[in-house]
């Protein structure tokens, strides 16, 4: 692989992603973290569950009356967006137009950001309920659950911001190629996650 | 670049070693540390059956004698056995499979200096306020009531050296999925580099929970959460079944490349192939797929009722179908064989029936019902020695005998090593036997005394006997690799005479490429197939000779680590109160360890190439096997 080779939308294969060794062992090493990504929050999840509203006796707190859709609701929307986003980026890249891929890649920032803006806002927020992390088992679970989620959705902005800094002056190669796509991938794996955690921790929790 | 016979001066060496991302060099760095800590948990062994050797005995505290049953089980487990095998792992497989290196070998480098911190930040706890005690399950209920930071030094140096072993996992996937040479079909892989893909995939799913876990109990101690706080709603048991989850698969981890070991010896020298390769693997894949159904025989007497009893009590059972159809496996290629019987396969003989043993006391505590009998007595000490020793210790012994040319270029003796296997083969079976009966007289694990008046002195005494054989052979083991190393006669490409598998067609050590044709693999013991159609070379080629890419050494994976290391000292004090700087430590080791990894990420990672004329040139001065 010559990191220095010029491409044209013409001579760019069209599964750049792949197209070299490095990039065909990235790819599956990259799925296969994601599988113990998978187990990890498998475990967060059920832990979340075996815990849910269990607190000391006279807990203020439980899911039920904590918990408000329309934040979240939209939080879930942002992210999702933004997930589609970094599809039309790696659409892009595909094609090997890098300014566009840029953009969109930008966008995604944004919304990511804005994700991450909300969730600080009702952990903020929550924390000035009474509902902190030390309270009880279920804060302690629900902060941990979510945080790393959290903590993701930082990693993947990094990641992003990172990639598109590094490469702006070279555009698009053999060799950054399967980052933008695993970065994208990451991506969309947090974003899968979410769908789980709005789901089983806050439509099942508002339901009681 | 002309590489092999290079001199190099002390600090060269230590430096190429930190900055290494060759898988032959790594599997070194795994093999010393591996039986550094080998040594440091056989120590504690010896302890511990000094202060039992007679009744009432005040050689150690009770305090202290938690202590070290403690680090003696999560040494041997977490920083001698698996890193040990981890080094024929990296030594081997990538060889086995005709590749020129891992799939990542920044990452495999990674790897290994993970697991090296988190084993220092473990022993470390000695000389800072004292070991954990909670014992190697550390469950919560324990745990959480345990004063000091002890605990905190086994959450932590785990979470460490566990990313460590997930990384190498990962990579071993991706090596054998992708890096196979041409012709090397899934079902011509040796069977050492079947058993390394499956417990790989064991690791991959089995280190999240436990790291989960973990993470529950750092936050509980260090950071005031209430996971397994009962008072706060916590649940104690959720750690036993994240503990478990991964604790049962972890023993399959250890076991499954043991078996690899130990086909890869019977093959060689029974000068056959293997008898049910099929079978042997499909077995392999199954004992993998089960060691994830089972995790609850563990957890009997907690209380999870007579139906999950019942269920994982079959599970279990049925466990020992794959495995038993591997014993006779093994029984029918040594079966009309023509035997010889070397250092490896003297420990693979011995193997079989410690091994079985072992199974069928493990079979015997699946009957659930049985088990509230045995549990938590030294019936269960005796079972997983059987297991633990007599199959993952006599695989460790026999590999470093069977591979060690192939690592160094230089045989260790075959005489010190038959005395080193009876020593230990005897004290072993003196020392673990008995304790079967002892668990049955009613003797509990993990008691730091007994009375004179119980009954067990004798049987006691006995025990402690076998171990200090155990201790002899592994002092002869030791002085067996001075001397070998010393000596350092150099062996050419198949020491052994009757290699079968790739490994043993080029040059002990191999050169840093590995191959420098890649080879063409025409059928399972691709090398004996080349042998017995009278192929000097020892294989075909699938390319003609030309440049090879490599990859470029780097030192960010040790600082990396550095890191992390130094973040979990802030950690580990973070509430003391009394240590303001705990907060500005932890914030630094975050800074180098996202740091160095921004730097990679920023910082492209070419490799280089090693031209033709070069390897043109070492193939001329190097038929490495003379010099
Ligand atoms: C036929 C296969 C096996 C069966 C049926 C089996 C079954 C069991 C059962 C039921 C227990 C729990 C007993 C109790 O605590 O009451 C146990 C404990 C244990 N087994 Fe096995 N086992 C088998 C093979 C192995 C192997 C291959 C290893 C390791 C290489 C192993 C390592 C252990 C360890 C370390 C423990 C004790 C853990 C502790 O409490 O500290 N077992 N086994
Ligand atoms: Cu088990």
């Amino acid at each position: 692989m010559d990191i220095n080779q010029k491409y044209t939308p013409q001579s760019w294969p069209d599964h750049p992603e792949t197209a070299t060794l490095e990039g065909k062992n990235k790819f599956i090493g990259f799925w296969l973290l994601l599988a113990a990504e998978t187990v990890t929050f498998a475990s967060l999840f059920a832990t979340y569950l075996a815990l849910k509203d269990k607190g000391p006796s006279g807990m203020e707190y439980s899911a039920a009356g904590l918990f408000e859709l329309p934040l979240v609701f939209a939080m879930t929307m942002i992210l999702l967006t933004s997930s589609l986003t970094s599809v039309y980026a790696m659409y892009h890249m595909k094609n090997h137009n890098f300014k566009a891929m840029q953009a969109w890649l930008g966008i995604t920032v944004i919304l990511g950001a804005t994700f991450l803006g909300l969730e600080i806002y009702e952990f903020n927020h929550y924390v000035h309920l009474g509902f902190g992390f030390t309270n009880s088992a279920f804060s302690s679970a629900f902060y941990v659950l979510v945080g790393t989620h959290g903590a993701h959705v930082l990693f993947g902005l990094s990641w992003f911001i990172a990639l598109m800094i590094r490469n702006s002056k070279r555009g698009l190669n053999m060799y950054n190629a399967p980052k933008f796509y695993l970065a994208s991938l990451y991506w969309h794996f947090i974003d899968v996650v979410w769908v789980f955690i709005f789901t089983v921790v806050y439509l099942m929790g508002v339901i009681g | 670049m002309s590489s092999i016979a290079q001199k190099k001066g002390f600090g060269a060496t230590i430096w190429d070693f930190m900055t290494t991302v060759d898988h032959k060099k790594i599997a070194i760095l795994y093999l010393i540390s591996g039986g550094f800590f080998f040594l440091v948990g056989g120590v504690e062994a010896m302890l511990i059956r000094i202060q039992l050797a007679k009744a009432g005995n005040d050689f150690l505290s009770a305090g202290l004698y938690n202590e070290i049953i403690t680090m003696h089980g999560t040494t041997m487990i977490f920083l001698a056995s698996m890193p040990i095998l981890l080094a024929f792992m990296n030594a081997i497989m990538p060889l086995q499979i005709g590749a020129r290196d891992v799939a990542f070998p920044f990452l495999n480098s990674l790897g290994f200096w993970l697991f090296f911190f988190g084993g220092i930040f473990l022993n470390l706890s000695w000389f800072m306020g004292g070991a954990p005690d909670a014992g190697w399950t550390n469950y919560a209920s324990l745990a959480l009531a345990s004063e000091g930071h002890g605990i905190d030094f086994y959450t932590l140096g785990l979470t460490i050296s566990g990313f460590g072993t997930l990384i190498a996992g990962i990579n071993f996937l991706v090596t054998i999925i992708n890096m196979r040479a041409p012709g090397m079909t899934y079902m011509r892989m040796p069977l050492f580099t079947w058993t390394t893909f499956v417990a790989s995939a064991l690791i991959l799913l089995a280190f999240p929970p436990l790291t989960v876990g973990l993470f529950f109990m750092i936050f509980d101690r260090l950071f005031g959460a209430n996971f397994f706080a009962v008072d706060m709603g916590g649940n104690t048991i959720i750690w036993e079944h994240l503990f478990w989850i991964f604790g049962h698969p972890e023993v399959y981890i250890l076991i499954l490349p043991a078996f690899g070991i130990f086909s890869e010896i019977f093959a060689i020298f029974s000068r056959k192939r293997l008898f049910g390769y099929t079978a042997l693997v499909f077995a392999t894949i199954l004992i993998g797929f089960y060691g994830f159904m089972v995790w609850a025989h563990h957890m009997f007497t907690v209380g999870l009722g007579p139906t999950a009893n019942a269920v994982f009590a079959l599970a279990t059972m049925i466990i020992a179908v794959p495995t038993g159809i591997k014993i006779f496996n093994w029984l029918l290629t040594i079966w009309g064989g023509n035997i010889s019987f070397t250092v490896p396969m003297i420990y693979a003989v011995a193997f079989i029936p410690s091994f079985v043993a072992g199974g069928v006391t493990g079979v015997m505590q699946a009957i659930a019902p049985l088990d509230y009998q045995l549990h938590d007595s030294y019936f269960i000490v005796a079972h997983f020695h059987y297991v633990i020793v007599g199959g993952v210790v006599l695989a460790i012994l026999a590999g470093t005998h069977l591979y060690w040319p192939k690592m160094f270029g230089t045989m260790l003796s075959e005489k010190l090593g038959k005395w080193t296997f009876w020593f230990f083969f005897i004290g072993f079976h003196l020392t673990f036997f008995i304790q079967h009966f002892l668990g049955l007289m009613g003797m509990p694990r993990r008691v730091y005394t007994f009375g004179a008046d119980q009954g067990w002195d004798l049987f006691n005494a006995i025990s402690s006997a076998g171990a200090v054989l155990m201790a002899i052979g592994v002092i002869i083991m030791l002085v067996n690799v001075v001397m070998t190393t010393i000596k350092n006669e150099r062996v050419g490409n198949d020491p052994w005479g009757d290699g079968r598998t790739l490994e043993w067609a080029i040059p002990s050590p191999p050169p840093f490429y590995n191959f420098a044709q890649t080879p063409l693999v025409r059928g399972l013991d691709t090398y004996w197939i080349e042998k017995m159609e009278g192929n000097k070379k020892g294989m075909i080629f699938a390319e003609p000779l030309g440049d090879i890419h490599m990859p470029n050494g780097s030192i960010i994976p040790f600082v990396m680590s550095l890191g992390m290391f130094i973040a979990s000292f802030g950690a580990l004090y973070f509430l003391d109160g009394d240590k303001p700087w705990a907060l500005a430590v932890l914030v630094i080791g975050m800074l180098i360890l996202f740091g160095s990894m921004l730097l990679r990420s920023l910082k492209d990672d070419l490799g280089f190439h090693i031209t033709k004329a070069e390897l043109l040139e070492d193939a001329k001065g190097g038929k490495t096997d003379g010099h």
